[in-house]
Formats: C-alpha cells, structure tokens, sequence
C-alpha cells in the first residue's frame, strides 16, 4: 500500500493535517499568526543549511525553526515592537536560506520542493517523520491541553492557578517548531501557515467549544487534503497549494452559510 | 496569623524600580485597596502577591494553604476562541455545574452560564470573574481594577457587592482601585502606594496627608464625598434595577 505515491502522499497529509489543526486554534486564539510564519520562513535557512552539510531536511528546520521560535520568545522589544522584530528575522532567515542554497554543489536542487512541498515525493521515511511528529505533538496539545488554554485567556489567572504561563508558551514553542518541520516537505515553508490558520478559522463557524472547534479544524483540514490531492491529480495542479485553496472553498463556504443562517434567523 | 505578609518588597524592571521596599499585611476579613497614581506599582503589588512576579527582594509569606480567587483586570479571549461561561468556569479546579450555578447567583448573573464569553457585555464580565474567583471559598480575593470599564454606577454597584460578599462569607479582600471616592469608602484600610508605601491607615486618615493630597490633589469633593446620587434606582449594564445608594453611602 506505502509503494503507492498517491497513497504516501494521502497519509503524509493527513498526518499534516491532524497536528497543524489543533495547534492552529492556539495560534488562532493567541494571535500568534505571523509568529508561525516567521519560524516556517526561519525554517528555510534550516533547509539550505542541511543541504550544506548534506543531512536530512527535516533536521536543519528542526533546529532553525526552534531557534526563530526560542528567539522571538525570549526578545523583549526594547527598541523595535515585537512585529518589527519578527519581519526582520523572518525574513532574512528565508533570504539567507535561498542565497545559501546556490553555493550547494552537486545536484540541482528545486526550491519550490520547499517553498511550496512536494508531497507526491514524500518517502517511507519522510512518512515515519511526519507520523512520529504528528503523534509527538498532538500527545503534547492533549496532556496540556487545560494550562495551555488558561495561559492563552489571561496570563495572570494562570499564575494564580498555580500554572506558568512562560512554560506553556515554551511548550507551544515547541509544537509549533516539530509541525513546521514536519510539514515541509508536504506543504513548504510558504504555506505551513495556510494549513495552521485557515481550517481552523473555517471551524469556528461551526464550535460552540474549543474542544469541538479543534475537532471541526481537523476534519476540515484532512478533507481539504484528500480533495485537494483528489483535484490536483486530476487536473495537474501543483498539490501543496491546491490543498490550501480547498481549505480556502471550505472557509468561504462555511463563513457563506453561517452569515445566511444569521440573516434568515 | 495574618494572611500575607509582604516584608521589604523591591521589584525592578531593568532599571526601574517599580517596588521600593514595600511591606505589606492583610488579615482575614479585611478589605485593603490600594490607590496610586499610573505606574505606581500597583499592579506590580499584585502580581507579586499572585506570583507572576518575583521579587528581587523581600520576602511574601502566605498563609499555609490560604485559598485565594483571583480575579484580573480584563481576559484574553479573541473571538474566534468559542467557550461558554459555564466552561471557563470550570477551567481550573474541580468544579460542578451546580458550584458554578450558585457561584453565578451570588454575584446577580444566573443567567449567562450557558452564554458564550465572547457575547458577554463589560459587566457581566466582571461578575464572571468574580464568580470564578468565588468557586474555591477563597480566604482572601484579590481583584486588580476590578472596575476598570464599568461606568460610575456599576461601579459602585460592584463595590457595594464585593462588600456584602466579605460581610456573607468573611472573606478578605485585597484591591487595586482607580475611582477613587467609591472604592476607599468601601476599605477598612488603603494603602496609597507610588513605588513606595507612601501613606497607609484608614480613608479618613489617608484622605488627609498631605502625600495623598500631593498625589490626587484635595479637591472640594475629597475623599469622603461618597458617591451620592439622588435618583431613587439606576441601571447597570444588564438593565436590571439596582439600588446604588444604598450600599455606598456610609
């Protein structure tokens, strides 16, 4: 069954989608959106840089993702606002990784694979990675599911509860570094923030709770991946963005009929 | 025992000292506000008190096992993030239904549990929280501006409330208060805090230093000119009738 690209391609999405749609409400919640942007684009430095020495990718975005992440946690902004500072980084780590990779010798090497993913190419083991990650970070959401939610709503009812709002971030940190890392050879470094933010804005039409909004997020986004995959096959759209636009057709529809249910009620 | 005491607090921000050798008791069933013009420390206070900030010296010590509710100037919550009332309720400690219920009528607002927050209105906020706060019996509450966007008679509807909670269940109180007249009327004590302890004592006796004076000014409707309307009835935020002089005027 794993012989088959389609089918690898299928599952690697779906391991995609289940994690990028719980941790997307919290990115959501938080407003944290250009904060997982900036590290997907820090990721790319992490790419050209594994290249460079020749190990796997999913390593080097490992640690840059992790680093841009530890950074603009850890940066207080004295003399620029914290989205000054993020647009700075974020963005010449993805300049840095794209100058990086020209000086890679030996293969030609296709940056749109990680600009944008490449999931028809995803191996065994870049299946296995994406799974353990999924897996890793879904545990993570779940076991700290409660103190994560009370640190997004109010930093100072979660100290007086005895929870450290500073380790919950760190802990959402770290999520955010594994699913980038994961996710690029899926979706590409462009458009990991599509598959955080889009299915989950899409369900919040639907939830009345959290728990629910991140379960709606999760069938949303693993159903864009199937007809996304589904469409792209059949008209030879590239996968990565045709999965984004049938998360998009699922917002708009979603935000379409929940406007008319008001308007009729 | 006392419930806190603060020993010889300093906190600093760089090179800011936001706390300079503060020091600090309160016992049970006392309701301590602390005034002070922005930037005062007040929040700071809290903070430390709550534990989200540690002092870089001094010494907090708590009652062992006091029970505190805290409840916070404002909440987080944007809205995409869907959560009923009843849910964030119970978000920490181990609650049922029915404690929230009761915790909802104590404060005048049975009716939005099943309410999302988001939909919630400045008011019914504030006695969510207070609520909340109320759910583990709490020995000591802490409120941070409580009414910080309320108009003048929510507010004073809310002191009057915070009033007959410690008088029902004996709790102490600890607030940071920003209107005033109201909110001293209300204190047995006050403590009026600029980095430092700068006056301390009952309203009447802080009212009339000339620290707090140089702080607020004396104005002809000082301290002690309580909030005093004629109307017979006002309406707060719910539009349901509430009697507003009668809780504040001493």
């Amino acid at each position: 069954m794993l012989d088959d690209f389609m089918m690898r391609a299928l599952l690697a999405g779906l391991g995609v989608a289940l994690v990028s749609a719980p941790l997307g409400c919290f990115v959501v919640w938080r407003r944290m959106a250009y904060f997982g942007d900036a590290t997907a684009h820090a990721a790319m430095l992490g790419v050209a840089l594994s290249l460079a020495i020749d190990t796997d990718v999913f390593i080097g975005a490992l640690i840059l993702a992790s680093l841009m992440a530890w950074i603009t946690t850890s940066l207080s902004g004295r003399n620029y606002s914290m989205d000054t500072l993020l647009g700075v980084l974020s963005h010449s780590f993805l300049a840095m990784g794209l100058v990086i990779v020209t000086f890679v010798q030996g293969v030609r090497i296709d940056l749109m694979a990680y600009l944008f993913g490449d999931i028809l190419a995803v191996s065994k083991f870049d299946l296995s990675v994406i799974w353990i990650g999924a897996v890793a970070v879904l545990g993570l959401i779940s076991w700290r599911w409660k103190p994560l939610f009370l640190a997004t709503i109010n930093e100072d009812l979660s100290y007086a509860s005895g929870i450290n709002p500073k380790r919950e971030q760190l802990i959402l940190t770290v999520a955010l570094g594994v699913t980038v890392a994961v996710s690029i050879k899926v979706i590409g470094v462009l458009l990991i923030t599509a598959m955080l933010i889009i299915p989950t804005a899409a369900a919040r039409n639907l939830a009345r709770n959290p728990e629910m909004m991140a379960i709606v997020a999760c069938l949303i986004s693993c159903g864009s991946v199937y007809s996304g995959l589904e469409v792209s096959y059949a008209y030879d759209t590239p996968p990565g963005p045709t999965i984004v636009c049938m998360a998009l057709a699922a917002f708009l529809l979603l935000n379409i009929v929940s406007a008319l249910r008001k308007i009729s009620s | 025992m006392q419930l806190i005491e603060a020993k010889n607090l300093f906190v600093k921000y760089g090179s800011f000292n936001a706390l300079s050798d503060v020091s600090f008791e309160i016992a049970s069933k006392e309701i301590v506000t602390i005034v002070g013009p922005n930037g005062s420390g007040k929040t700071s206070f809290i903070r430390a008190i709550i534990g989200a900030v540690t002092p870089n010296s001094g010494t907090i010590k708590l009652k062992p096992g006091i029970r505190f509710g805290y409840v916070p100037q404002r909440l987080n919550i944007d809205p995409t993030l869907p959560i009923s009332v009843e849910r964030f309720m119970r978000l920490t400690g181990n609650y049922k239904k029915d404690a929230c219920h009761q915790a909802l009528l104590r404060v005048n607002a049975p009716e939005v549990m099943a309410k999302q927050m988001s939909e919630l209105s400045g008011g019914q906020l504030q006695r969510v929280l207070l609520a909340k706060a109320l759910l583990g019996s709490p020995e000591l509450l802490i409120l941070d501006e409580p009414t910080q966007g309320l108009d003048q008679p929510g507010a004073a509807a809310f002191y009057k409330q915070i009033e007959k909670l410690r008088n029902e269940t004996g709790c102490a109180i600890l607030m940071v208060g920003h209107d005033l007249h109201v909110v001293m009327s209300a204190s047995d004590r006050v403590i009026c805090l600029n980095g430092h302890v700068c006056c301390s004592g009952t309203p009447q006796a802080v009212a009339a230093t000339p620290e707090y004076q140089k702080l607020f000014g004396n104005g002809a409707d000082g301290v002690l000119a309580l909030y005093r309307h004629n109307h017979d009835h006002d309406h707060d935020h719910n539009h349901d009738c509430i009697d507003v002089s009668a809780g504040v005027s001493v």
